[in-house]
């Protein structure tokens, strides 16, 4: 059963606002063109106005929130980047990701409840429901698998 | 209402997710824990996750698989960085190549999870966080994202509005 309430985009207005905001300072669009032709630091980026890095720092901010840049960090350096559509897409994946655990949650609950209704608090629950989901499993492609799991990276 | 909030933050590429059950501690822990019940709510059931190793110990690891509706198989490992029986759990997840190793090309998430006993049931607070962006992108465009040109549709309009 899905959740109802998915907030799927935190609001569309909210988002528009924060836009338009962002947009509506000079700063922040030169800031916007700057960073489309490449990553910039946000120290680079202060070097190039009349104004505090503090000052820099918050319009940056004002982007990010509007989707318009990503602020990365790298060392010691803050690397802005205008990408709108990787933006859209990180919070994309997310909203996927979202969706995956919303749905394992639920036959987890699923789960919980068929097992109460059962067996109660003890004893694992019978192994032979699970055996029919996959009838051709016992295909054992990798018999001779013996290799460790987790490559120390 | 099982999923009680989540939580998305864009910037730091994680997911956070709460979640009650009505159920205890033990019982809730025990569906990470048994292998043959995760294998029941790990994967979606059109693709259901099957575990041919399962090792709960820091360090320790999962091998698995799902299956898809044409035999399909695609396999996924975890590595056990801490777990805390019955409440936390930390590992790593990712995705392995034809022979069941693990693929370093392929994005990995670093997934949190602790239980907490509450009145008449319990909490599960999970954190999943991709780690890197660009692995995140790349997931993004091996079209794993339903849904993802729409996304972007709607992103263009409002930056045309």
């Amino acid at each position: 059963m899905v959740v109802d309430g998915i907030d799927e985009t935190g609001g569309t207005d909210e988002t528009v606002d924060r836009l338009f905001h962002a947009l509506a300072d000079a700063t922040r669009r030169d800031i916007l063109r700057r960073c489309v032709r490449g990553e910039l630091s946000v120290s680079r980026l202060a070097a190039a106005y009349p104004m505090s890095f503090a000052a820099v720092q918050k319009h940056v901010t004002v982007l990010e929130r509007a989707g318009l840049v990503t602020k990365e960090r790298r060392g010691r350096e803050q690397l802005v980047r205008t990408d709108p559509d990787a933006v859209g897409r990180a919070r994309q994946t997310l909203d996927e990701l979202e969706t995956a655990w919303r749905a394992r949650v639920d036959r987890m609950s699923g789960l919980l409840t068929e097992d109460a209704a059962g067996t109660g608090d003890s004893g694992a629950p019978a192994h032979d429901e699970n055996t029919d989901e996959n009838p051709d499993e016992n295909t054992d492609e990798n018999p001779d698998e013996n290799t460790t799991e987790g490559p120390d990276r | 209402m099982t999923v009680t909030s989540v939580d998305k933050d864009v910037d730091r590429l994680t997911l956070t997710l709460t979640a009650d059950f009505t159920a205890s501690v033990e019982r809730v822990w025990r569906l990470w824990a048994d292998p043959r019940l995760l294998e029941r709510w790990w994967g979606p059931p059109s693709y259901p996750a099957t575990f041919e190793e399962y090792d709960l110990t820091p360090g320790g690891g999962m091998k698995y698989y799902m299956t898809g509706p044409e035999g399909e198989k695609y396999g996924g490992w975890w590595r056990v960085s801490s777990v805390a029986p019955p409440t936390a759990l930390e590992f790593t997840d990712g995705f392995s190549d034809q022979e069941g190793k693990p693929n370093p090309e392929m994005p990995t998430t670093s997934v949190r999870m602790t239980l907490t006993a509450l009145e008449g049931g319990t909490r599960m607070e999970l954190r999943s966080v991709f780690d890197t962006r660009e692995q995140m992108e790349q997931l993004a465009e091996m079209g794993m994202v339903e849904g993802m040109s729409q996304a972007v549709g709607q992103m263009d309009a409002l930056v045309a509005g």
